[in-house]
């Protein structure tokens, strides 16, 4: 059956429809219109294909040529053992659970929330307190350049939000669990986060995408972090589909004056990953720190795409994306800094390294560095290379075989990347994940 | 314990070495001077299992085992160890992490027990002590951000850890000021016992007043063109390496 681009954006008009039709008289009718808007905005810009500059490597084909039907919640209650490998640190995480996009209530654990924290879902927020969250909706992921974006912002079913009030500082982390079942049809889901934290506030969130079955479906989040003056986050998001799925997530932040954030994307799982992050650093001594890794193999592609946007003076950035790429896997690294004129003292650096673990393994990267202030520092640097064969000697002639010399190597660079994480028991599950993938890595186990 | 017989090794097509005779018994400290150039340094990195070498003819045994037929990993596991020229640093991989996996490498293949993290912590902290190491470095990436007397410092900690049966030391002493030198040799020649040799290339025979040699070798064009005793190092120190190279080049020619 062919599917023509008109059937496409008609199946997403028909959802846009079933979401903003009926008698629901609990939805407030400046939501109906901020999806309308939304998908009119959708359905001017038309996915992007190739062409596009921003989408030069990365085919979105794979899911701009379907026409999704939104997954639903499945039937039988999701067993609290499917659950259990990626639960964190039972008792301490503030715990939501989505199954196919849908919250599911019976599997939360945010009971005792502490004074000053709300962590709900994103519906039921919006149906509760529209005055509060529909105003923030949109203001640091605006659905005006990117499809992706704005269709999901019309289409939506779920997610989280999260409010941490002025001068409260939420110890316990807030975890979001994303699991998709998909049925045999497959079929789309289309998480949306808002996060907010404001002045003087801290706090730490980590999202978690998790395929289960090995069906194809795709994935379309969006999680828009708005931080404070002078306000903490860490934000940590780890894509894990399977290698049937498509995973297309923007994180966008918007940060005040003072403000810090530590925001990691973290892939190992999905057939196709595209991760948008993008922050703008909108008042001065903010600074972000950008922590990335991306662990493929087999067919898989997964494309960074970061924009760090220096809107005013004495900002700092830091970026360091890395990549271990196996098979014909393909990683793809865009790192664009944007300083504004009157951003003087910037000091932005970036850094993409890539180790090839195959001969059919590729790598892109490219920084791209916009600066109109005159009175900055901007670094870039990327590398991509095979194994360091000095090093691998220098092992080796201590008595460690090749290898597990490799996967030493490999190893001792993801680690690297994880040991960025605050949460432990986050870093102990990726460890664990990084290890079952080498070989004889269950030897380099510390003890 | 060492038997070198008619090596010749070439990398990229390039023939350094020409012909290599040497023995080495349990307990003799030899040393390979020559000027730069001489393949020293391609003798070295040969025993160790460097594959960027090719081995063209000749043959080494190590205590009965053919040499040259064993990977690096084999080589160390049967008691070869080489001392770095230039020490490798490996981002992301603690020292003591590195050392461990190696140590119980070793020592499997030797038939003992491996050791756990609370021994191995014990074992080297003296060893540390033993050669001035701050073992503080333990916990750092290996050579990371290390000075480079730091470097050759653990170099010598490392072969002091793993306690080899033949250590051949590639130009230690180069870029060590002379307190370094004295803590290097000194660690050296602690390891110093009647079953361990040691193969110490230098270019300057500065390290050998700390090191003393029983035998001294002068590699010139990739051949041994003269040995002796520690007087020859100092006869070349006083010399340079020019008259034997010189005389190196009428016997070559004379052979031709």
């Amino acid at each position: 059956m062919e599917t023509t681009l008109r059937d496409i954006v008609e199946n997403y008009g028909l959802q846009l429809r079933r979401r903003t039709e009926g008698d629901d008289a609990a939805r407030p009718a400046e939501f109906d219109a901020y999806r309308r808007a939304a998908f009119d905005r959708f359905a001017k810009l038309g996915f992007p294909t190739r062409k596009d500059e921003d989408w030069r490597h990365t085919d979105p084909r794979p899911v701009t040529r379907t026409a999704w039907q939104p997954l639903a919640a499945p039937e039988v209650d999701v067993p609290a053992s499917r659950l259990a490998p990626y639960r964190l640190d039972a008792g301490n995480e503030l715990l939501l659970v989505f199954v196919n996009g849908q919250l599911q209530p019976a599997l939360c654990d945010a009971a005792a929330l502490p004074q000053g924290v709300r962590v709900r879902g994103l519906s039921a927020a919006l149906v509760e307190t529209p005055a509060r969250v529909l105003p923030r909706l949109s203001t640091a992921a605006p659905h005006d350049e990117h499809a992706f974006v704005a269709l999901n912002a019309a289409l939506f079913a779920d997610g989280a939000y999260v409010h941490v009030e002025k001068n409260t500082q939420v110890e316990r982390p807030i975890y979001l669990l994303y699991l998709t079942i998909p049925d045999r049809r497959g079929g789309s889901v289309q998480p949306r986060n808002l996060v907010v934290i404001d002045d003087g506030a801290s706090a730490q969130v980590i999202e978690h995408h998790v395929g289960l079955d090995n069906e194809a479906y795709f994935c379309n989040a969006v999680t828009e972090l708005v931080v404070g003056n002078n306000a903490r986050l860490e934000h940590a998001k780890v894509v894990r589909e399977t290698d049937a799925a498509a995973h297309i997530g923007t994180v966008a932040i918007e940060q005040q004056r003072n403000s810090h954030i530590l925001a990691h994307v973290l892939t190992f799982g999905g057939k196709l990953v595209r991760n948008d992050v993008r922050t703008r650093l909108a008042g001065e001594g903010g600074n972000c720190d950008l922590n990335g890794l991306y662990m493929l193999r087999g067919s898989q592609h997964a494309d960074n795409h970061l924009r760090v946007e220096h809107a005013v003076s004495h900002c700092g950035s830091r970026e360091m994306y890395r990549g271990i790429l196996d098979d014909a896997s393909r990683g793809v690294f865009t790192g664009r800094i944007v300083v504004q004129p009157g951003a003087q003292k910037t000091d932005a650096k970036q850094t993409n390294r890539n180790m090839l673990l195959s001969g059919s393994a590729q790598a892109d990267s490219k920084p791209q560095l916009e600066i109109y202030a005159d009175d900055v520092k901007c670094t870039h640097g990327a590398t991509i290379g095979q194994i360091d064969e000095n090093a691998l000697f220098y092992l080796c002639s201590r008595g460690i075989d090749e290898e597990a010399a490799r996967s030493l190597m490999v190893y001792a660079f993801a680690r690297e990347a994880l040991e960025e994480l605050s949460s432990e028991p986050l870093r102990a599950q990726l460890t664990e994940l990084v290890l079952s993938r080498l070989p004889n890595g269950d030897s380099l186990r510390d003890d | 314990m060492l038997e070198i017989r008619g090596l010749y090794a070439s990398v990229d097509g390039h023939e350094i070495l020409k012909g290599i005779d040497l023995t080495v018994r349990p307990g003799e400290v030899h040393s390979i001077m020559g000027p730069n150039g001489s393949g020293k340094s391609t003798l070295a990195q040969v025993l160790a299992g460097r594959d960027a070498y090719e081995v063209t003819s000749g043959e080494v045994r190590f205590n009965g085992q053919d040499l040259l037929n064993m990977p690096p990993e084999e080589r160390a596991c049967a008691g070869v160890f080489l001392a770095f020229q230039y020490p490798v640093e490996i981002p992301g991989v603690a020292t003591s992490y590195f050392l461990k996996t190696a140590l119980n490498a070793i020592r499997k293949a030797r038939g003992e027990k491996e050791l756990d993290a609370m021994e191995f912590l014990q074992f080297v902290k003296d060893k540390a002590a033993a050669v001035n190491m701050d073992d503080r470095l333990l916990k750092r990436a290996v050579n990371e951000g290390f000075s480079g007397g730091e470097k050759k410092r653990n170099e010598v900690f490392q072969m002091a850890v793993l306690e080899p049966a033949l250590a051949v030391l590639d130009e230690t002493d180069s870029g060590l000021d002379i307190d370094a030198l004295k803590i290097v040799a000194d660690g050296v020649n602690k390891l110093r016992g009647a079953e361990r040799s040691f193969i110490v290339v230098t270019h300057y025979q500065r390290l050998l007043n700390y090191i003393v040699p029983d035998y001294v070798h002068v590699l010139v064009d990739g051949r041994i063109a003269k040995s002796g005793d520690k007087s020859l190092s100092l006869e070349l120190e006083e010399k340079g390496y020019g008259w034997i190279e010189q005389a190196a080049g009428e016997s070559c020619s004379a052979g031709k």
